[in-house]
C-alpha cells in the first residue's frame, strides 16, 4: 500500500490522455485569524470579526498564529512533507476584497515540500508543497443578474473572512482520471479532518478546489493547461474535469490551440467558462515581507507534533481490509472508514465476531451511528457468530441487527427466538423447493436450459412459501445442485 | 535625458500602482525616473554573486502569538469612517477588469 | 497653590519637567499653557502643527495634577508635552501622514508608543507636519502646506520630521517624536539645531506607525538636550509583542550612563565617506573629533566602502517597500475616495487625486523594482548591496566603537532651493541612510553653526543596541560646545 501500486487506469480521448494537477485551499481550524487576534468564525454578521490588521488599516502589523503554523505542520506531516524553514512575501494586486492590496503568502519558501498522497486504490500522488497564506474578504454582488459580478449594479465587502489562515496543498501533476482526482479530494478531506486541521466543508468554502486540466498525446510533452476553478463539491471534480478535458480535447481536434487562463466550473450548465483574464494578474510584484520574520521550526517541535499525529485514513482502511478480507479501496472498507467507525468493527472483531460480517451491517445500518456507536460490540458480535453458525439466515440476522439498533443493543439470540426465527432444516427446505419446482414447472424448464435468470422465480417462490425465512444461499445452492443432477 | 526607461514602462507601472498620469506628466515622470535609474547604475558594477540578500536589519526568527481571541473593532466606528457602506458592509463600485 | 512655578520659572528640560511635575513644584497644566502659549504666538509662521490638541492635552494635565495631588506615582514623562509626527496613530485623533489621502481620517486604535507615552505621564500636545507619508526631506510635500525653519523662516526645517523638529527648536513643546526611514529624524534635527535620535531597528515598537518602509522605519526622539532624548528614548522603548520585528528586550538604559565621558573610546573616522559635505559642515566634524579626543577618546580611521552605495540601495528599498505599504489607501475602506463608475476607476480617481507628486514618484519607482523582468536587477541586487553595507560596517566596528559623519551635507537650505529636482533633495540622506539600511542606531547633535549662522549636527553611528554608548558620546560632544 506504501509502496506505489501499478495503476493503469487512464483516461482517453480520441488518444489523448488526460493530465491534472490539484490546488486545494483549506481553511485552518484556529479560534483566530492567521496575523491577528479578531475571531475565525463562519457565519457571522459582516465586518464583526475585523481588526486593524484584518482590516488593513494605516500602522497595523501582522503576528504570526502559532496554531495556524502547527496546523500546517501537522498536515504537511500527515502528506508525507518535509517540514522546513519558511518565509513570508506579499502578493501585491488590487482587489476590494483583498484589504490591504497584498496578500501575505508563503512563496519562494513554503512550510512544507515535497510530500505524498496514497489514494485507496494504491495510486500515489505527489504533494509538491502546502504553503500558510491568508484569505480574502467576501464581496457580494449586487444587482445585475443574480448576484454574478458581470453586470451588477455595486459590490458589498466583508471583511470577516480577511485573514483566515489558508494552507494551500498543491499536487503534483500526477492525477490521470477524473476518478483519482475525486478519490484525491476525498482522501485529502479525510486527512484533514483526521489531523483537526480542517472541517474542510466544501459547500461552506472550507476546502475550496482548482484543477489545472490540460490533455496529451501519450508520451508527449505536457500540454497548455487550465486552471478551472469554483468546483464547489467532490462530484464537481469529477464533472469539471470531464468537461474541460472533453474540451480541450475537441478544441485540438478542431486544429485549434488551447489557451492558458483560468476558467470558471458553472454547476448550473455543467460547463467550464473563461473568466475576465486579468492583465497585470501575472505581476505580483512577490517581495519578502517585511513586517514578519523567518518561521524556523526546530526538530523538537516537528517531532512533538510529528508524535501527537493520529493514525491516518490510510493505514485505518489497511488494517480494516486485512482483518474483513476485502481490498484498501472496498466500499465498505472506504465507507465504513470514512464514518470512522473502523474501529469499531475491530472492537466487534474482538469480541468474538466476525470482521467480514460486522464490517457488512455497519456499513448498512450504522449510517445514523456516529463513529462511536451506542450498540455494544458484543451484540454485534453476538449476531455475525449466529450467521456464522447457520443459525440465521442473511435475511433474518438484517432484520434481527435492525431491532438491536432500534433498541440500542439486545440480545440476538433471545430477538431471533422471538421473532420465531430457527434454522429450518433441510427435509423442510427440500420439500419447499419441490413444491416451488412444481408450481413454476416453466421457471425450471428454462433454468435447466441455462437461463440463469429463471433461478429469480424459483427463489422467489421458495422465499414466499418461507414466509422470507429460507436461507436464499441454501436455496440457490439446492437449485444448482438439482439442475446438474437433471 | 537617459533612457533608461521608456514611456511606456512607465505608463505601464502606473497603471499597476493604479495611478493616472497626463501626458505631460508621463513625460515628466519619465525623465525623473529615468535620471534616479542612471544614479543607482553605481552598483551595477559590483559583484554580488556570493552575497545574500538582506530583507532584515535584524535576525530573528519564530515570532508568534497565542491563538487567543482579543478585542475587535466596532462595526460602526469601522462603517462611519468608511467613504460608502451599506448594510453593514463596504460599498464599491462595480468590479471591472483594467481595461473594459 | 500660589507656591507654583509659572511662566518663565517653569524649566525648559523635560528632566526638569518631569521631576517637579511630580514632585508637586510645578504644575502640568502650567507647563502646558507656556508651550500652548508659544505655539499661539508662532506657529502660524512655523507650520509646525497639522493639529494643536488645545482641549485634549488641558484635560489629560489637569489628570496629571490630579494624580500627583492624590499621591499618586507618576511615570518619568510625568506633565511633559511631546508633541508626535502625525503619521502616528492616535485613537480617535485624526492621523494624516500630511496626505489628503487620509484628511479626516480618525484611527480606532493607538500606536504602541502612544500608550507608553501615557503610561509614562505624558501629555500629547499636537499631532507634527511631515513630508507626506514621510517621504522626503524638507517638509515642502505636505497636503497641509510646507514648515519652515524656526531659524530662518525662508528655509525648509529639513525632513521628513520637519515638524517634530521646528516644535522643538521653536519652543512648541520640550521634546517630539518622529520617525526616520532614511535619515528622517537626523537631518531635520540637524537642520533645526536639535538632538534626533534613529535607534536601533526594532526598539522601539513600529505598531502604528503608518509604515513608509517597513524594513527601515524606526521611531525616535527629538529634544533640545542628550539627556532629554535619552529620558524620551528610555519610555518608549520596549519589547513589543504585536511587533514582529521588535527586539526581544527591556526598555534601553542610557540615562546613568550620559555622564561617563568617552576616555578610552575608539571613535571612528570613516576615510572613504563620500563627498558632498559642504565646507562648513566638515568643519564643525573636524572640531567634533577634536573635542572628542581632547576628552580622551581615540580617533581611528575605518573603511566603510559600500557606504557610498547606501543611497542607491535606500532609493530601491524604501520605494518597494512602499509601493506595497500605500497600495491599501484605496477608497475601500477609510480615507478618500473619488467616485467613478468602477472599482478600478475609483482607485486610479482617488490615488491620483489623494497623493502628491513625491509619493506618486516613490510608488513608481517602487513598483518598477519589484516588477517582473526588473526585481532581479533592482529590488534583488539593492538587498545584496545591503547585505555588504552591514558587513562593511560590522567589520569597521571591530576597530571602532562609534563613527562620527556629517548628519547633513548642509545646513538648511532655502524653501524651493530643491523641489525641482528630487534627485538633488535624495542626495540630503547620503550620511543617514546607511545605519537604516543595517538596523544600527544613529544620532544627530547640534554642534555650533556654519554657514549663515545655520544649526550644524553632527552624526555619531553605534553598532546595534549600543544606544548608551552613543549617547554617551553625543553627550560629550554637547558638554563640549557648553
Amino acid at each position: 500500500m506504501s509502496e506505489k501500486a501499478a495503476d493503469t487506469e487512464v483516461w482517453t480521448s480520441n488518444g489523448y490522455e488526460l493530465v491534472v494537477g490539484l490546488e486545494v485551499h483549506v481553511e485552518l481550524l484556529t479560534r483566530t485569524k492567521l496575523f491577528s487576534g479578531s475571531p475565525n468564525h463562519f457565519g457571522d454578521d459582516p465586518n464583526t470579526n475585523i481588526d486593524p490588521v484584518s482590516l488593513g488599516l494605516p500602522g497595523a502589523l501582522p503576528v504570526l498564529n502559532r496554531q495556524a503554523v502547527e496546523l500546517a505542520m501537522r498536515l504537511g506531516l500527515a502528506l508525507n512533507c518535509t517540514i522546513q524553514r519558511s518565509t513570508f512575501a506579499r502578493k501585491n494586486y488590487f482587489y476590494p476584497d483583498m484589504p490591504k492590496a497584498y496578500q501575505i503568502s508563503q512563496y519562494d519558501e513554503p512550510i512544507s515540500v515535497d510530500g505524498w498522497l496514497d489514494l485507496p486504490s494504491g495510486f500515489r500522488v505527489g504533494i509538491e508543497r502546502g504553503h500558510l497564506e491568508e484569505d480574502t474578504g467576501k464581496s457580494t454582488h449586487m444587482g445585475g443578474a443574480g448576484g454574478r459580478i458581470h453586470g451588477s449594479d455595486y459590490s458589498l465587502i466583508d471583511f470577516n473572512r480577511a485573514g483566515v489562515p489558508l494552507v494551500e496543498i498543491v499536487s503534483r501533476p500526477d492525477i490521470r482520471t477524473p476518478e483519482q482526482a475525486k478519490a484525491y479530494v476525498s482522501e485529502l478531506r479525510a486527512i484533514l479532518i483526521a489531523v483537526g486541521a480542517s472541517d474542510a466543508k466544501m459547500e461552506e468554502g472550507s476546502m475550496r478546489v482548482d484543477a489545472n486540466v490540460s490533455v496529451r498525446l501519450p508520451g508527449a510533452e505536457l500540454g497548455t493547461r487550465c486552471e478551472v476553478k469554483n468546483v464547489n463539491s467532490i462530484r464537481s471534480v469529477g464533472r469539471a474535469i470531464e468537461y474541460e478535458a472533453q474540451r480541450q480535447v475537441g478544441m485540438l481536434e478542431a486544429g485549434e490551440s488551447i489557451r492558458q487562463e483560468t476558467r470558471h466550473w458553472d454547476e448550473n450548465d455543467g460547463r467550464t467558462h473563461t473568466l475576465r483574464s486579468k492583465e497585470d494578474a501575472d505581476d505580483y510584484r512577490y517581495f519578502q515581507e517585511p513586517d514578519l520574520v523567518v518561521v524556523d521550526p526546530d526538530v523538537g517541535w516537528i517531532e512533538t507534533v510529528r508524535s501527537s499525529l493520529p493514525v491516518l485514513p490510510a493505514a485505518r482502511r489497511q488494517l480494516l481490509a486485512e482483518l474483513t478480507g476485502q481490498t484498501t479501496d472496498a466500499e465498505a472498507v472506504l465507507v465504513v472508514t470514512e464514518r470512522g467507525q473502523d474501529e469499531y468493527v475491530l472492537s466487534v472483531a474482538q469480541a468474538g465476531g466476525d470482521a467480514a460480517r460486522a464490517l457488512v451491517h455497519v456499513k448498512e445500518a450504522f449510517a445514523e451511528q456516529g463513529d462511536d456507536p451506542s450498540i455494544p460490540a458484543a451484540d454485534l458480535a453476538k449476531l455475525t457468530s449466529l450467521e456464522i453458525d447457520g443459525a440465521l439466515t442473511a435475511t433474518q440476522a438484517k432484520q434481527v441487527l435492525a431491532e438491536i439498533v432500534a433498541g440500542n443493543g439486545g440480545d440476538a439470540a433471545a430477538i431471533a427466538a422471538s421473532k420465531g426465527f430457527e434454522a429450518m432444516d433441510d427435509s423442510e427446505l427440500q420439500s419447499m423447493i419441490d413444491g416451488a419446482i412444481s408450481a413454476q414447472a416453466d421457471a425450471w424448464a428454462k433454468f435447466c436450459a441455462g437461463d440463469g435468470k429463471a433461478m429469480g422465480a424459483l427463489v422467489g417462490a421458495v422465499m414466499k412459501a418461507s414466509r422470507g425465512q429460507a436461507d436464499g444461499k441454501a436455496v440457490t445452492a439446492i437449485l444448482n445442485e438439482r439442475r446438474q443432477n437433471t | 535625458m537617459s533612457d533608461r526607461i521608456t514611456s511606456e514602462a512607465v505608463a505601464k507601472v502606473a497603471k499597476l500602482a493604479r495611478l493616472s498620469l497626463s501626458d505631460d506628466e508621463l513625460q515628466q515622470a519619465t525623465h525623473q525616473l529615468s535620471d534616479m535609474l542612471d544614479h543607482f547604475a553605481d552598483i551595477d558594477a559590483l559583484d554580488l554573486e556570493s552575497v545574500e540578500p538582506m530583507t532584515h536589519p535584524m535576525d530573528i526568527a519564530n515570532v508568534m502569538r497565542d491563538d487567543v481571541v482579543l478585542d475587535v473593532l466596532d462595526r460602526e466606528e469601522v462603517l462611519d469612517a468608511a467613504p460608502v457602506a451599506e448594510d453593514g458592509r463596504f460599498r464599491v463600485p462595480p468590479i471591472l477588469g483594467l481595461d473594459d | 497653590m500660589a507656591d507654583h512655578k509659572t511662566g518663565d520659572q517653569i524649566p525648559a528640560a523635560a528632566t526638569d519637567i518631569s521631576w517637579e511635575v511630580r514632585n508637586g513644584v510645578t504644575r502640568a497644566a502650567d507647563v502646558l499653557e507656556k508651550y500652548l502659549g508659544e505655539i499661539e504666538r508662532r506657529d502660524d509662521d512655523v507650520h509646525a502643527f497639522n493639529l494643536v490638541l488645545t482641549d485634549e492635552s488641558r484635560a489629560r494635565a489637569a489628570e496629571i495634577d490630579d494624580a500627583v495631588a492624590m499621591g499618586r506615582n507618576l511615570g518619568a514623562l510625568a506633565g511633559v508635552p511631546v508633541a508626535l509626527k502625525d503619521n502616528m496613530c492616535t485613537r480617535g485623533i485624526p492621523t494624516t501622514c500630511s496626505s489628503k489621502i487620509l484628511d479626516g481620517w480618525k484611527p480606532p486604535y493607538d500606536a504602541t508608543i502612544v500608550t507608553k507615552l501615557a503610561e509614562a505621564g505624558a501629555v500629547i500636545i499636537g499631532k507634527t507636519n511631515l513630508d507626506e507619508f514621510a517621504m522626503g526631506s524638507s517638509t515642502e510635500n505636505s497636503a497641509f502646506g510646507a514648515t519652515h525653519n524656526p531659524h530662518d523662516l525662508t528655509r525648509v526645517p529639513g525632513g521628513s520630521s520637519g515638524g517634530s523638529a521646528a516644535a522643538v527648536a521653536a519652543g512648541f513643546a520640550p521634546v517630539s517624536l518622529g520617525s526616520d526611514t532614511g535619515g528622517s529624524i537626523r537631518q531635520p534635527a540637524a537642520l533645526c539645531g536639535v538632538v534626533g535620535v534613529k535607534p536601533t531597528y526594532g526598539a522601539v515598537s513600529r505598531l502604528g506607525l503608518v509604515a513608509f518602509a517597513s524594513s527601515l522605519d524606526q521611531i525616535g526622539p527629538m529634544a533640545n538636550s542628550v539627556s532629554d532624548a535619552a529620558l524620551l528614548l528610555e519610555a518608549v522603548s520596549s519589547h513589543d509583542p504585536m511587533d514582529s520585528t521588535s527586539i526581544e528586550q527591556g526598555p534601553l538604559e542610557i540615562s546613568q550612563q550620559l555622564d561617563w565621558g568617552v576616555a578610552g573610546l575608539r571613535v571612528g573616522r570613516i576615510t572613504d565617506l563620500p563627498e558632498g559635505a559642504s565646507p562648513d559642515v566638515n568643519e564643525r566634524l573636524e572640531v567634533a573629533f577634536d573635542n572628542l579626543r581632547a576628552a580622551g577618546a581615540e580617533i581611528v580611521d575605518v573603511e566603510v566602502p559600500a557606504f557610498t552605495y547606501g543611497l542607491t540601495a535606500y532609493y530601491l528599498i524604501a520605494p518597494a517597500e512602499a509601493s506595497s505599504n500605500l497600495a491599501r489607501y484605496d477608497g475601500v475602506r477609510f480615507g478618500l475616495r473619488k467616485d467613478a463608475p468602477d472599482t478600478n476607476a475609483m482607485y486610479m480617481a482617488t490615488r491620483t487625486e489623494g497623493f502628491g507628486d513625491e509619493v506618486k514618484r516613490r510608488i513608481m519607482l517602487g513598483t518598477y523594482a519589484l516588477s517582473a523582468g526588473y526585481y532581479d536587477a533592482y529590488y534583488g541586487r539593492a538587498l545584496k548591496v545591503r547585505r555588504r553595507i552591514a558587513a562593511d560596517f560590522a567589520k569597521a566596528y571591530e576597530k571602532a566603537d562609534i563613527l562620527l559623519t556629517p548628519a547633513s551635507p548642509t545646513v538648511a537650505f532655502k524653501m524651493g532651493d530643491k523641489t525641482t529636482d528630487p534627485m538633488s533633495m535624495y542626495l540630503c540622506d547620503t550620511y543617514t541612510i546607511p545605519s537604516n539600511l543595517t538596523g544600527d542606531p544613529g544620532m544627530s547633535v547640534p554642534f555650533g553653526t556654519g554657514d549663515s549662522g545655520l544649526p550644524v549636527g553632527v552624526q555619531v553611528l553605534a553598532p546595534a543596541l549600543k544606544e548608551d554608548v552613543m549617547f554617551r558620546t553625543a553627550a560629550e560632544l554637547e558638554r563640549s560646545m557648553s
